[in-house]
C-alpha cells in the first residue's frame, strides 16, 4: 500500500492493519472489505480450504479490525460489573469471558469478548465501537478507558494443531492454557497476550501484539507452522464456522441497541439464547437489569433458534412458518451448509412460544438457478446445540500432533 | 409520639426543605412513621428567614409567596399553624427612571403614559394568561401522566386535559393558546402592547429566577407556570419571611408524628441488593426505612448522595445532562430609614418594585449572562417587607431584591472582588430610581448562585432544581424514568422541586409525591 502516514492519509477512505503486507504477499483473489475503517480480505485463496484450515490444521485471521479499549482504575471491577450483565466479580485475573452489554431497556448493544489482565484493569473486544457508551458508563467511576483499537495488532489463530504450533514457536506452557485463560509470553520487543479464546467454536486462540511487533509473530506463527498447513484466511471462511458453531453476530442476530431507531428492533440477550450471562440476582445494578427482570417475568418475544434444514437449498433470507404454507412465525439471520457437520444450517428467531428444541418449523426458500426464481418448502428441526461442537475445544492439554 | 430509640422508619426523608416538610406531614398525616434529616441547623431550606446582619431578617431566596399549592396550605392547615400574612394582593409598580412610573394591580394598568388601548388589552391579556393557567392548573396536583403505560388516572387526567383545552377554553382561545404556547413572550408582547416600560415589567415576569431570556423559546410557558398553583397570581407576603411558611409546614408535620431532626446532614444512602434501605449521617448515625424520599434536587440525589453506580447508565446521564443553571442572584440591604424613591410615597413602597425598563433591556441583560458575565445593568424585583412586617427588623428596614443575571458560572468565578463589583452595581442601578440610597444603607450583602448552593445544596444555585423548561417539566421532570417521583431505584423516591410540577415556594412536589407513595400496592 502507498505511504498514508501523516497527511497522505487522505490518499485512501480505508486503512491497512500491521498485518497487510504479510496477507497481500499470499493473496491470490483480491477481494476485500471495509471492516470498521480498515481494509481486510474476504478470501485469499479458496474460501473452501481457508474453511478447513480452521477445522483440520491451523488458520490465521487479522483480527486487528476489531473494537478494544482497555479500563482501568480502582473502581474497574464495579465499572465493569455495573456495564455488563454477568456476575464480574467471578472473573478473576486471567480469565476471558464472553459477554454481552445493555441499554437501560435490557436491549443488546453489543457482544464481545473482556480479559481480566490484572486486578484494576480489563480489556474489552467488542464487534462495534464502544467509546460513547464507555463514557457515558464512566460517570461516577475512578476509572480510565482508552481506545486501543488502533495500537492493538490481534491475530485469531484457530485449528486443531493451533496449541501445537505455538509449542513449537518457543510459547511455553501453552498447552495448559484453559478455555478462555489468558497469558502473557516474552517476546522480542515486549511482552505479548495470548487467549485461548475465538470465533470458530473449535480449539484456537487470539494472540494480541503491539503494531510493531505485527510482523514478527506473523513470521513466527508461520515458521513454526510450516509443516502443519498453516494458512491466512479471509472472511468468508470464518463466517462459514461461527454459523456452525452458532455464535451470534451484531448486525446480522440483533441491530446494536444504541444505533437502532426502530421501537422493537433491538434485542434483549434472552432473545439472543444468552440469558445464561445474564445474572439478575447478583446483587449490583447492571445496565437493563430492571427491563431483563421484567422480560423474565413477563416471557420474551422471540425465540433464538439454532435449525438443521432439510434438503440442500440454503434458506438464505427465508422467512420461517409454524408449519409448511402456514402462520409466518419469523426469520432466518444467517445460514451455511455446514462442512463438517455435513448439514445444511441456520440461525434465526421465531416468535414465542415457537422454536422449542426438537420440534419443527418450516422455511419458504427462495433460490435463483441460472436467473429464475424457485420456492421450496424446508421442515427445519430446532436442534439443541450448535452444528459444531467438538471437545477438542475446551479439552486441555489439546492433543498433541 | 412512641419511642423513636429505634431507627426503623417506614419514610426518611432527605432535607427539610418546603417539599419535604409537605411530604412528611402527608405521609405521617395517613399514619407512617417518618424522620426527616434536615442538614443543616434549621428546617425550611431555601424557604427560611435568615438574619443578615444585626437584627435584620431576610427570606434569601424567594421574598414573595405566589404559587402555595392551595390543596397542601387547606390540608395542612398552615394557618392554624401560625402562618400568617403581612400582605396580600400585593400590587406592582414598574418603575422609570424620570419617575414615570407603571401601577399594575387587580384594577389594571396605569402611568407611564400607557394608552387607553394598552390598559384596556393589559386587562383582557392577564385574564387571558389567568384562564390559560387555570386550565392547565389540575396538572399541578396529578403525578405526570404515564403516556407509555397509562392507567385509568392517566387516561382521566389526560381526557380532562383535552376536554378543558377544547371545551373549557372554546376553539377560539384553544387555537389562541396552541398558537401561544410554544412562543417567547418578547414577539408576544410586541403582538398585544406598545408601552415599552409595561412590556419590560411582563418580560421580566416572563424570566423571573429562569436562565433565559424574553426572547428564549418557552418563555411564555415560564410566564403561564408563575400563574399556575398560586392563588390565582396573587403576590403574598408572609409575615416572618419564608421561614414562617416552612415553620408552618413542620409543625403541621410534627403534629402528624413526623420526627424533624436538624443538624443531621445524610452523607449517603444505603443501598442492598439494588435496594435503598436507609441512609448513613455524616456523623456515622444509620436509619432504616422501606421509603428514603429524596429533597434534594435529581442530580445531588443520584449523583452525590446515592452515587450512580446504583443507577443503569442511561438514566445516570439523563441526569447528568439536567440543566440547572442558576442566573438569579439576591441582593439584601440594611436600611436605617426608608429611601426615597422619585414620585413614589413611602406607603407605595409596599409594592412589588420592577427594575426592568423595556424588554430589550432584559434581552440585553440576558446578554451577558449567556457568556458568562453579570449582567452590566441587572433587572431586579425589590421588596422591602419590613414596611408591612415588622418581625424582621427591631428597628430601620430590610431590602431584598432578585438580581439577574448573575450566572453560576461567571467568568473568573465569584471571587470577593467580583461580588463586590456587582453588588455596587445593583445598588448603583437601584440608586437611579432611589437617588438617596446610599445615605439610607448600614450593611449590604449580594447572594450569588454560588453562594445558594453552598448555602443550601441547590446544584447550580438554580433554585427550581432544574430549568424549567418544556424538555423538563412534566414527564420529563427530571428523566422520564422518574417523573413519577419513584426513581429507578427500588425504595428511593424524590418529593423535591426536581420532580413535578417544579420550583417555586409550591409545595406540589412533596404533597404529590407523598400521595404516589401512599397509593402504592394499590393499583
Amino acid at each position: 500500500m502507498r505511504d498514508l502516514s501523516g497527511q497522505n492519509h487522505y490518499l485512501s477512505a480505508v486503512r491497512a492493519t500491521p498485518f497487510y503486507e504479510k496477507q497481500k504477499a499470499v493473496d491470490l483473489v483480491n477481494t476485500w472489505h471495509r471492516w470498521q475503517g480498515y481494509t481486510v480480505p474476504d478470501v485469499l485463496d479458496n474460501v473452501t480450504v481457508e474453511y478447513f484450515a480452521i477445522r483440520n490444521s491451523a488458520s490465521v485471521f487479522d483480527i486487528t479490525p476489531m473494537s478494544k479499549y482497555r479500563i482501568k482504575g480502582p473502581d474497574a471491577l464495579a465499572f465493569m460489573n455495573r456495564l455488563l450483565p454477568r456476575d464480574m466479580t467471578k472473573l478473576r485475573v486471567g480469565r476471558v469471558g464472553y459477554t454481552v452489554w445493555c441499554d437501560d431497556e435490557g436491549m443488546v448493544i453489543d457482544d464481545g469478548t473482556v480479559f481480566r489482565v490484572a486486578e484494576d484493569e480489563y480489556w474489552l473486544c467488542a464487534q462495534e465501537r464502544q467509546l460513547e457508551v464507555l463514557k457515558r458508563n464512566a460517570i461516577g467511576f475512578q476509572i480510565e478507558y482508552a481506545e486501543i483499537t488502533d495500537e492493538v495488532a490481534a491475530l485469531s489463530f484457530q485449528g486443531p494443531v493451533t496449541c501445537k504450533i505455538l509449542k513449537n514457536a518457543g510459547f511455553a506452557g501453552i498447552e495448559t492454557m484453559k478455555m478462555f485463560d489468558l497469558r502473557f509470553f516474552d517476546f522480542p520487543d515486549g511482552e505479548i497476550m495470548i487467549s485461548r479464546s475465538g470465533y470458530t467454536g473449535d480449539l484456537g486462540y487470539e494472540v494480541w501484539v503491539q503494531n510493531d511487533q505485527a510482523e514478527a509473530i506473523w513470521d513466527t506463527l508461520f515458521e513454526a507452522g510450516k509443516h502443519y498447513d498453516i494458512r491466512a484466511i479471509g472472511g468468508d471462511a470464518l463466517e462459514i464456522a461461527r454459523v456452525e458453531a452458532g455464535l451470534i453476530a451484531a448486525h446480522v442476530e440483533f441491530s446494536p441497541a444504541n444505533e437502532t431507531v426502530r421501537p422493537g428492533h433491538a434485542k434483549s440477550p434472552y432473545e439472543l439464547g444468552l440469558g445464561w450471562l445474564v445474572k439478575l440476582d447478583k446483587g449490583v445494578v447492571f445496565n437493563g437489569r430492571r427491563a431483563l427482570m421484567k422480560e423474565k417475568k413477563n416471557g420474551s418475544r422471540h425465540r433464538f433458534v439454532k435449525l438443521d434444514v432439510e434438503g440442500n437449498k440454503t434458506a438464505c433470507n427465508a422467512y420461517l412458518f409454524d408449519k409448511k404454507h402456514g402462520k409466518q412465525i419469523g426469520h432466518v439471520s444467517s445460514t451455511a451448509w455446514a462442512p463438517t457437520a455435513k448439514k445444511n444450517i441456520a440461525l434465526g428467531f421465531v416468535d414465542m412460544p415457537h422454536g422449542e428444541i426438537g420440534t419443527e418449523v418450516w422455511a419458504e426458500i427462495y433460490y435463483m438457478k441460472e436467473l429464475k426464481w424457485n420456492t421450496r418448502w424446508a421442515k427445519c428441526t430446532v436442534m439443541k446445540d450448535a452444528a459444531w461442537n467438538p471437545p477438542r475445544k475446551t479439552l486441555t492439554p489439546p492433543a498433541d500432533f | 409520639m412512641t419511642d423513636m430509640s429505634n431507627t426503623t422508619y417506614d419514610s426518611i426523608i432527605i432535607g427539610g426543605g418546603h417539599n419535604g416538610l409537605v411530604c412528611a406531614a402527608y405521609l405521617a398525616k395517613a399514619g407512617k412513621r417518618v424522620l426527616v434529616l434536615e442538614a443543616r441547623g434549621e428546617i425550611g431550606g431555601a424557604a427560611n428567614t435568615m438574619t443578615f446582619c444585626d437584627g435584620r431578617k431576610v427570606s434569601p431566596c424567594a421574598h414573595y409567596l405566589n404559587q402555595l399549592n392551595s390543596t397542601v396550605r387547606r390540608d395542612l392547615n398552615l394557618t392554624s399553624h401560625g402562618l400568617k400574612m403581612a400582605g396580600s394582593d400585593i400590587s406592582t409598580i414598574a418603575l422609570n427612571p424620570e419617575g414615570d412610573h407603571l401601577f399594575l394591580n387587580d384594577q389594571g394598568a396605569s402611568g407611564a403614559g400607557i394608552s387607553a388601548n394598552d390598559a384596556a388589552n393589559y386587562g383582557r391579556f392577564m385574564k387571558l394568561m389567568q384562564q390559560y393557567s387555570t386550565m392547565l392548573g389540575f396538572l399541578v396536583d396529578l403525578p405526570p401522566i404515564d403516556i407509555f403505560n397509562p392507567d385509568w388516572d392517566d387516561k382521566v387526567a389526560a381526557l380532562k386535559l383535552g376536554w378543558n383545552v377544547r371545551f373549557g377554553l372554546g376553539a377560539e382561545k384553544m387555537s389562541e393558546f396552541l398558537r401561544m404556547v410554544g412562543m417567547n413572550i418578547y414577539d408576544v408582547l410586541d403582538d398585544e402592547f406598545d408601552n415599552p416600560t409595561l412590556k419590560g415589567a411582563l418580560a421580566f415576569d416572563a424570566v423571573l429566577g429562569t436562565h433565559t431570556g424574553p426572547r428564549s423559546p418557552g418563555s411564555v410557558l415560564t410566564f403561564l407556570y408563575r400563574m399556575v398553583a398560586g392563588t390565582d397570581g396573587a403576590v403574598e407576603l408572609p409575615e416572618g419571611g419564608m421561614g414562617a411558611v416552612t415553620s408552618a409546614m413542620a409543625k403541621a408535620a410534627a403534629g402528624f408524628g413526623a420526627t424533624i431532626k436538624t443538624g443531621a446532614r445524610v452523607a449517603s444512602v444505603i443501598v442492598e441488593n439494588c435496594v435503598a434501605t436507609g441512609v448513613v449521617l455524616d456523623n456515622g448515625a444509620t436509619y432504616s426505612a422501606t421509603h428514603i424520599i429524596s429533597n434534594a434536587d435529581p442530580k445531588t440525589t443520584v449523583m452525590d448522595i446515592v452515587g450512580p453506580r446504583h443507577f443503569e447508565a442511561d438514566f445516570v446521564k439523563r441526569v447528568d445532562n439536567i440543566r440547572m443553571r442558576g442566573n438569579a442572584a439576591k441582593l439584601h440591604i440594611a436600611l436605617k430609614s426608608l429611601p426615597r424613591f422619585t414620585n413614589l410615597s413611602a406607603e407605595q413602597l409596599r409594592s412589588r418594585l420592577l427594575i426592568a425598563p423595556t424588554h430589550d433591556d432584559v434581552e440585553r441583560a440576558f446578554n451577558h449572562a449567556k457568556y458568562g458575565e453579570a449582567s452590566a445593568n441587572p433587572m431586579m424585583e425589590i421588596s422591602i417587607p419590613s414596611i408591612d412586617d415588622e418581625t424582621l427588623c427591631d428597628e430601620g428596614h430590610v431590602l431584598s431584591a432578585i438580581v439577574q443575571y448573575a450566572p453560576y458560572t461567571l467568568k473568573g468565578g465569584w471571587t470577593e472582588a467580583a461580588k463586590d463589583n456587582f453588588r455596587d452595581a445593583c445598588i448603583d442601578r437601584i440608586a437611579r430610581y432611589a437617588p438617596d440610597i446610599r445615605d439610607h444603607i448600614e450593611a449590604a450583602e449580594l447572594v450569588t448562585p454560588a453562594d445558594l448552593e453552598q448555602r443550601y445544596g441547590m446544584r447550580g444555585g438554580n433554585w427550581h432544581h432544574g430549568e424549567l423548561t418544556l424538555d423538563q417539566m412534566l414527564m420529563l421532570r427530571p428523566a422520564p424514568e422518574a417523573s413519577r417521583y419513584a426513581l429507578p431505584l427500588d425504595g428511593l423516591y424524590l418529593c423535591g422541586a426536581g420532580a413535578h410540577p417544579g420550583g417555586g415556594v409550591m409545595g406540589a412536589a412533596g404533597k404529590n409525591a407523598a400521595k404516589t407513595i401512599l397509593s402504592e400496592g394499590r393499583s
